[in-house]
């Protein structure tokens, strides 16, 4: 009697087992098929495209809807110049809250000022797209520019990024609006893994007399690498297909005029939000899915290089113990 | 089994009913497309429901959205501010009238210029455009404004960053007034603008140029009007400076030689002393051969209405009606539309 009860609990353990295990795998394999769909149908659908321009796209910086005739790379320099400025910016300032945040506040002022930071996440990027446009491009070309001009622009090499009038909109407003989006989704992640350091790997070193600069640049950070790598990857994964706050600031210019941050100019995701719902002939529909395709190909080479990076730094590792 | 057989019965005939029902109450018709005459088409929907009680369902989805809506048949009517040709109409089986009418202006932002001083031909505008004037105080603008004290200022050019029947207007007007802009650029609903700002929508063009001194922008009349934006004078194909309103709009879409062929007339350059040169109507675009007699029947009382008894609320919202004449022209037209049998889906002033 006890015996067959035993059995049949058993057996509807292992049924259940297998249940859950079938539900997992089908969960992940239907996201790897909803992957490899939506490659089909970017392929698909920018066939004709393809076929039209074959390599002269990625290169071609011509787009011009009345002649049909397209080519990707203003998009594509625009995304990754305003990436790249959104980066250079959201780094430093969020490895400092980051680090204020785990080393440096009182701790009556972490929850608040931690929760703070987080909010700045889960605004809409269509405000943040407002809010530049109507309020912080005035201030930005009317102050921020003209003293940018006035100091960077003096530089030999790097000067040449910081010329032309002060508009208020182009490549570098468009870029500090994403590091302003993308700070808190970074820092966030960074004061996570900061706080995860072992007390006593920081114990140690501040008990040889280190500062706590020397603690977090030394200890720290060594430790939590992966998880600050990712942080930053997560944030530059959000920068590049950001759509709504950069077309409001980047100024949708599909013509190149010059290397200068303070020009207009154009992203893919600002690009497929504007020009989508009036694209007529076939060719101008299917080389806007091409841009959709090659966003979708600059996402996964970042991805694929920060695995590689950490693969590096684990390997490092290794040589050194 | 017979158990589970009811139980995929049930909602089955639950949605077969609501079906039947939905084609009971029939006069619930849908259409999508152009966003410039959205407001219109949405204020006139409500009054049609509150006088006749069917519904207009307008998605304002872009003209683009709008012809491929139509062509797949999804919509009842599509919309679009811009004119098919005789040949894609011809090719996709449809048929287009024009709705309503309305004006674009130059917005500019010149400190200590008003509104309607500043004068511009098209020769000079296009040079703007182009990006071959860049200042204000250009010879070829201060020749024009002899009065005016016009600053040594850049010119900011703004135009539309997304792809709008705006754009198509204004950049058919200027392949219309300038060689090089048509063989350069050409025209679209987007373009490859030399030079220039995009905004995203007349807000955003609107924002831009209420933002930036020395700012040039195109946008809707009624845009500027309800912003209180000065705008400049531009000159018309007969040498006039008229002022944009009602009058001079009416006065190119009266001059548009309608009967030429299937509505395709863009109302840019008009001759007529008092016509303004951007001026453009939009457009419903239908199947000639209806699978759905009833529902285009529907659609067409809906505009027969809208022109009868929309007059005023078009004005209200600085929309300009169609002249008599032309709705006269498209009662005609409707005979165009029928169904499969060969019969005339709806006759109008019945």
């Amino acid at each position: 009697m006890n015996a067959i009860t035993d059995t049949t609990t058993v057996r509807s353990f292992k049924f259940g087992d297998r249940l859950f295990f079938n539900v997992a795998r089908a969960a992940a394999v239907l996201t790897l098929l909803l992957l490899v769909a939506i490659i089909a149908s970017l392929v698909y659908g920018s066939w004709p495209s393809i076929k039209q321009f074959g390599f002269g796209f990625l290169v071609s910086g011509e787009w011009n809807p009345p002649q049909d005739r397209f080519g990707a790379l203003i998009p594509v320099y625009g995304t990754l110049a305003t990436s790249v400025v959104a980066l250079c910016i959201a780094v430093p300032v969020s490895f400092g809250i980051a680090l204020f945040l785990t080393e440096l506040s009182p701790p009556w002022l972490r929850r608040p000022l931690g929760t703070a930071i987080e909010l700045l996440a889960a605004i809409p990027s269509i405000v943040y797209g407002m809010w530049g446009l109507l309020y912080f491009s005035p201030l930005f070309a009317e102050y921020v520019q003209p003293a940018l001009a006035a100091t960077l622009g003096k530089v030999p090499l790097i000067g040449s990024l910081f010329d032309g009038p002060p508009l208020g909109i182009g490549i570098l407003a468009a870029g500090i609006i994403l590091a302003i989006m993308i700070i808190p989704f970074i820092a966030s992640v960074m004061r996570d893994v900061f706080a995860v350091t072992p007390a006593m790997l920081k114990e140690s070193a501040y008990g040889v007399g280190g500062t706590t600069w020397e603690v977090v640049w030394n200890v720290v950070l060594p430790y939590t690498k992966v998880g600050v790598v990712g942080g930053i990857m997560l944030g530059l994964g959000r920068a590049l297909g950001e759509t709504m706050a950069v077309t409001f600031l980047i100024g949708n210019m599909n013509f190149f005029n010059g290397f200068s941050l303070f020009l207009p100019g154009n992203s893919i995701a600002s690009a497929l939000a504007n020009e989508f719902a009036e694209a007529e002939s076939e060719l101008y529909t299917s080389s806007l899915i091409e841009l959709g395709l090659i966003l979708f190909v600059i996402t996964f080479i970042v991805l694929s290089l920060s695995k590689l990076l950490l693969l590096r730094l684990s390997r490092q590792e290794g040589t050194k113990t | 089994m017979l158990k589970s057989m009811k139980w995929l019965a049930m909602p089955l005939m639950a949605t077969s009913v609501a079906l039947f029902a939905q084609n009971a109450a029939a006069a619930e018709v849908t259409g999508a497309g152009a966003t410039f005459p959205a407001p219109i088409y949405a204020k006139w929907a409500d009054a049609y429901n509150k006088a006749t009680g069917n519904k207009i369902n307008y998605q304002s989805i872009g003209s683009g959205g709008g012809i491929k809506q139509i062509n797949a048949k999804t919509v009842d009517f599509g919309a679009s501010d811009m004119p098919l040709t005789p040949e894609e109409l011809e090719k996709n089986g449809l048929m287009q009238f024009p709705a309503v009418i309305g004006g674009e202006v130059l917005a500019i932002n010149l400190p200590g210029i008003k509104s309607a001083e500043l004068r511009l031909t098209p020769a000079v505008l296009a040079d703007i455009y182009l990006g071959k004037i860049t200042k204000w105080n250009d010879k070829a603008i201060a020749d024009l404004n002899p009065k005016l004290a016009l600053p040594d200022h850049a010119i900011a050019v703004v135009r539309r960053a997304d792809g709008s029947g705006t754009t198509f207007i204004f950049t058919n007007y200027l392949s219309k007034v300038s060689p090089e802009w048509k063989q350069k650029v050409g025209e679209g609903t987007a373009v490859q603008w030399p030079v220039g700002l995009g905004g995203k929508g007349n807000e955003g063009v609107s924002a831009f140029v209420q933002r930036i001194p020395g700012a040039i922008g195109y946008i809707e009349y009624a845009y500027a009007l309800e912003n209180k934006m000065p705008y400049a004078l531009l000159q018309n194909a007969e040498g006039n400076y008229p002022m944009p309103n009602d009058t001079s709009f009416k006065a190119a879409a009266a001059y548009a030689n309608w009967t030429k062929s299937a509505f395709y007339e863009i109302l840019t350059n008009e001759p007529g002393k008092d016509s303004w040169p951007i001026t453009g109507a939009t457009f419903i675009l239908m199947h000639k051969v209806q699978d759905k007699p009833a529902q285009a029947a529907e659609v067409l009382k809906f505009y027969d209405w809208s022109y009868k008894n929309g007059a005023k609320m078009a004005q209200d919202l600085v929309y300009v009606p169609l002249p008599d004449s032309l709705v006269k022209l498209i009662h005609g037209a409707w005979g165009n539309i029928k169904d499969t049998a060969g019969k005339p889906v709806f006759t109008a002033g019945k």
